[in-house]
């Protein structure tokens, strides 16, 4: 680990002081403090936000939900509102990591977290993303656990988040705060696919803070779930990863929300998937139909190609447990 | 037997030493509280193979607290006698620490930095610039050339297979695995004048003794090394490895204790894993389903430094009657470091193809699984015609089959399902050598009637603290309260290796052995004091019980260990005992297992849940039924790793271990662990040694990835011959 100074923001001004002079925010620490000890990281200066005011749960004024970038996994998992609402990001966030990191870790710091990619992560290895123009290791190496959707020549690798995903497929927006003042991005344009600047992972401006993130009113009723498919049954990250949320009436789908993980190099949205489902009544056959278009555009990698049919049928598996039948 | 009431021997003792772990107060290596310790960080090499071209220490040397840099172009030559006491492979050159500038695999140490904190050794090290003359690497089991096959025959393989009613042609790939315990191998060395002292995590103390004493040409009774409590090893700590050297090398030059424990990563490098095998197995049998033939060819990996070998073969010549057998196994030398045997050796690796072969021949020929191995079973040794001592396998099958319930199982493949899940059950044998080695011990009963017992043996976590403490307590008829047992220290009575499960029945035998003559000197004692309500009475009758010394049917003459001290003016009574098994036995020894499966697969997301496990074994005396229990649950655990998740992974472009950490390199996690039974058949092997026991820690782990295997293939009608097991195998 190199050396770093360390400072606690007492509220929002000196935090944005602190980061504007270059200082890394750290709440949870636990990516960051990882990665500092593979020395993947070498911040100078850390600036911890936990005392920042961004830890509630709110309704927001036009029948959404702000979830503060400072709530803890656990708590934004069992917050009532959270679990009625939205069962998909509950889900998400049940099925990361393990209780004590979920303790921890919280929803700002999630979306902020940075690739389990093993090359990454070993500063011996190649890495565009980690030193650009160092290569890409993984491209011709062990990549069984890599990204086959928005994949660059640059870098392969996934981003790991599970509520991500449940965000992106709620459209979520990612409320910002920075030198210049307050912003709010669509989750969409918030986590960048890699290009030819895959050490480009967000589109923070220097010094901004997350400050919340807010999921947007959806018509009722929503019925939404996440799952997860991992070689163990508990504290791993995703092969493959499906949030799905539906709106029925009348026996018809009005609305289909769909995102998936461990696939992509950002939490991937499917919308010709979405589109097929739209309007059509539940069946177990639409339910493969509309599946069926769930890895277009994949590019798999020698390690990865099975991740194909397993993201199809991951998509299909989970659109029948949110939207029954069978 | 012994003359003695067995009450603790049979009775589950809690762990003696469990309070102590539980509220930390267990010292493990890098725990010691040595004054003046300095810490010690390795730095590994980033490439396969080669030679280091240039070192740049002065950036780590300027950092505050750096003591030293030591590399191969200051460190001192070392003597590297040869050892005979070592379980290095024969014939081998061991890697050298820090004598040439050859680089022979990915991680090989070749800097340490000590400073005077472990925060600033560790920044130091990732400052060392190390740049190396790298040579194109071959670290791929696959395609890669073989050394000189051993082999072994007997019949003719080949020709029965040509005339057999079935025939049936196998290929299989064992992934490498590291041992992975929980705590990180970790030495304190210290120097006092030409006197080295070393606390270790080690399963050998008097190894890691004579090794030091042979790299550094020093007597070995000037090497003591401690090691009171391992937090795992499964193997990895059978060898003294570079670090323990590079530790002690460190003490030296900086004239202070030097602490060095290694990361999580580094325990990918250099401390030996379960190597990658190939397997190829061709069968023959007739329709009945007597298995006439089997040919093995075995490859796995090895250094190339050091020719490894472990028990592979074993299995192949004994476990079925089968009248031809041909095997051959070859090392395969890459640049990698050298193995080591990990939990079950050669055998675990053997049985799952072997096992998951005759799963295929009982499905060929419709015979139920079981009956199948019941029909093989041999009534004799088939490799060398000895009598078992005792193998009640059959037995172990039918306790199993009623446990589990095996005769509901519709037997078709992939004929049972609940929701998704396709279920399906499957058996395997397990089956384990009884090795037993030399052991010693010392016992001292006191003048309040405590005793204790040393032995220089271990505890890496069967819970030798307390299965010696009951044979102890009942060999001198103590309650086991008032029995200390003592381990982990080279200057006490020897010991074997904690390896290959014979610690209970070598140092259990040494143990009774040795209470047993404390006994009889107290009772000779009593007997011949006429002021002993014990005097004249024939030696013979006396039995201790609770501490006290009576007459066999007369309970009410007698006196406790105290009076017995007290009026003969003694504070304590000392005996030394052995174990030394024969040379040759008679008989054919080894501890049996049936092992049980049940899993469910989601064959739509390639997803394998163990359900439920059994194990039914025949491991002779039970010395400690809860412990043997955590060892079932332990080797159950282990081999669900092995079949479904445990791999660890090299880049073959440069060498490189990809996934040497616990995030990437999967264990089981709760999640992963279902209800697991293990059921000890009663009954004790008088051939094997003085206290009946057969070997247990290794044949517990043997056998379960291929019950698994067998039943993923009954639910999903697929067969994986590759471990592990993983989802794009069964999409």
């Amino acid at each position: 680990m190199y050396p770093f100074s360390f400072t606690k923001a007492a509220g929002t001004r000196e935090a944005l002081e602190a980061g504007r002079r270059g200082g890394r925010y750290i709440a949870g620490g636990t990516t960051l403090v990882d990665l500092m000890r593979e020395t993947v990281e070498r911040p100078r200066t850390l600036v911890d936000i936990s005392a920042l005011p961004m830890r509630e749960v709110t309704d927001t004024a036009r029948g959404g939900l702000r979830i503060g970038a400072l709530v803890r996994m656990a708590e934004a998992a069992a917050h009532p509102k959270v679990r009625t609402l939205y069962p998909v990001i509950s889900q998400a966030l049940e099925l990361s990591a393990s209780a004590q990191l979920r303790n921890m870790a919280t929803i700002g710091g999630n979306i902020m977290q940075r690739t389990r990619c093993a090359y990454f992560r070993d500063v011996t290895a190649a890495c565009n993303k980690r030193e650009p123009g160092s290569g890409c290791a993984a491209l011709q190496g062990y990549n069984r656990t890599h990204a086959i959707l928005g994949t660059s020549d640059h870098c392969v690798a996934t981003h790991p988040s599970d509520v991500a995903v449940a965000f992106a497929a709620l459209e979520a927006s990612v409320h910002l705060l920075g030198p210049d003042g307050e912003r709010s991005v669509p989750f969409a344009d918030f986590l960048l696919q890699p290009g030819d600047t895959p050490n480009r992972e967000q589109a923070l401006r220097p010094g901004e803070l997350i400050t919340a993130v807010e999921i947007p009113p959806h018509p009722g009723p929503l019925k939404s779930g996440y799952m997860k498919v991992r070689d163990r049954q508990s504290y791993e990250f995703a092969l493959t990863s499906a949030a799905v949320a539906l709106h029925v009436r009348g026996g018809v789908i009005r609305q289909a929300k769909i995102a998936v993980g461990g696939v992509g190099t950002v939490p991937w949205r499917l919308p010709a998937v979405e589109r097929r489902l739209t309007g059509r009544r539940p069946s177990d056959a639409l339910w493969a139909e509309a599946a069926e278009g769930a890895a277009e555009g994949a590019r798999p990698l020698t390690h990865n190609r099975f991740k194909v049919e397993l993201l199809k049928r991951t998509v299909e598996r989970q659109l029948r447990i949110v939207g029954g039948t069978k | 037997m012994s003359p003695q009431p067995q009450a603790a021997v049979g009775a589950p003792l809690s762990r003696v030493e469990g309070r102590l772990k539980v509220t930390g107060q267990a010292k493990y290596a890098a725990e010691h509280d040595i004054d003046g310790v300095v810490h010690a960080v390795v730095v590994d090499s980033s490439v396969a193979r080669g030679r280091i071209a240039g070192i740049d220490a002065r950036a780590a040397l300027t950092q505050p607290g750096v003591l030293k840099v030591i590399t191969h172009l200051d460190a001192p030559r070392l003597a590297y006698r040869d050892n005979p006491v070592s379980l290095a492979p024969r014939g081998g050159r061991r890697l050298r620490v820090f004598q040439d500038d050859r680089v022979q695999f990915f991680g090989q140490p070749v800097a340490v930095v000590v400073a005077t904190t472990l925060e600033a050794a560790q920044h130091a090290a990732d400052l060392v610039e190390i740049t190396y003359d790298a040579e194109k690497s071959s670290t791929d089991l696959a395609g890669s050339p073989a050394d000189e096959p051993q082999t072994y025959a007997r019949g003719n393989a080949e020709q029965a297979l040509g005339s057999a009613g079935v025939r049936l042609e196998m290929s299989y790939r064992l992934s490498r695995n590291h041992h992975n315990p929980m705590e990180p191998h970790a030495t304190i060395a210290r120097w006092d004048g030409d006197r080295l002292r070393v606390w270790d995590k080690t399963q050998w103390v008097i190894g890691v003794q004579h090794e030091l004493a042979a790299v550094f040409g020093i007597p070995a009774e000037s090497v003591r090394v401690i090691s009171p409590f391992v937090g795992g090893a499964f193997g990895s700590a059978l060898r003294t490895w570079p670090h323990v050297i590079i530790a002690a090398l460190a003490a030296r030059e900086v004239g202070r204790p030097v602490k060095l424990a290694l990361t999580r990563r580094q325990m990918y490098f250099s401390v030996g894993y379960r190597p990658a095998y190939e397997y190829k197995l061709r069968l023959g049998s007739d329709r009945r389903g007597r298995v006439t033939a089997m040919v093995h060819e075995l490859k796995h990996e090895t250094s190339r430094y050091e020719r490894f070998w472990e028990a592979n073969l074993v299995l192949g010549q004994m476990l079925y009657a089968v009248p031809n057998v041909s095997q051959s196994v070859r090392t395969v030398p890459l640049d990698v470091s050298t193995p080591l045997w990990m939990r079950g050796p050669g055998y675990s690796s053997a049985a799952f193809c072997i096992e998951s072969a005759m799963d295929d021949l009982a499905y060929e020929l419709g015979i139920d699984p079981i009956e199948l191995r019941l029909r093989n079973e041999p009534n004799e040794d088939p490799s060398n015609g000895r009598p078992f001592s005792t193998r009640r396998l059959r037995e172990c099958f039918r306790v199993g089959a009623r446990e589990f319930g095996w005769h509901r199982r519709n037997p078709t493949p992939r004929s049972t399902r609940d929701g998704d899940w396709l279920i399906g059950t499957g058996v395997a044998t397990g089956c384990y050598d009884v090795w037993r080695g030399q052991a010693q011990a010392y016992a001292r009963i006191d003048a309040d009637g405590t005793a204790v017992v040393e032995s220089a043996t271990h505890d890496a976590g069967p819970g030798t603290y307390t299965s010696m403490t009951q044979v102890a307590a009942d060999a001198l008829g103590l309650e086991a309260r008032h029995v200390e047992f003592r381990l982990g220290d080279s200057t006490m009575p020897p010991a074997p290796p904690q390896g290959a499960s014979q610690t209970m029945a070598s140092v259990g035998s040494a143990v009774q052995d040795t209470c047993d003559k404390l006994r009889k000197q107290a009772i000779k004692l009593a007997v011949e004091d006429e002021g002993s309500p014990l005097h004249g009475v024939d030696a013979d009758d006396v039995v201790v019980s609770g501490g006290r010394l009576q007459v066999k049917g007369d309970r009410a003459r007698g006196e406790t260990y105290q009076q017995l001290l007290a009026r003969n003016n003694g504070t304590h009574l000392v005996a030394r005992g052995s174990y030394n098994p024969p040379q040759e036995s008679r008989f054919s020894m080894y501890g049996y297992a049936a092992m049980f499966a049940e899993v469910a697969v989601d064959a739509r997301l390639g997803l394998v849940r163990v359900r439920r496990m059994l194990g039914v074994y025949d491991a002779g005396r039970i010395i400690s039924p809860k412990l043997a229990d955590s060892q079932a649950i332990g080797g159950m655990v282990g081999g669900i790793g092995m079949a479904l998740l445990e791999h660890t992974v090299t880049d073959h472009r440069d060498g490189r271990i990809v996934n040497a950490n616990l995030a990437d390199y999967l264990v089981p996690v709760n999640a992963d662990i279902p209800d697991l039974k293990a059921i000890y058949l009663d009954g004790r092997d008088d051939e094997a040694d003085p206290i009946g026991v057969k070997s247990l820690g290794e044949l517990v782990q043997i056998g379960v990835a291929p019950a698994i295997a067998n039943a993923v293939f009954h639910a999903t009608g697929r067969r994986v011959r590759d471990l592990p097991i993983t989802a794009e195998a069964l999409l």
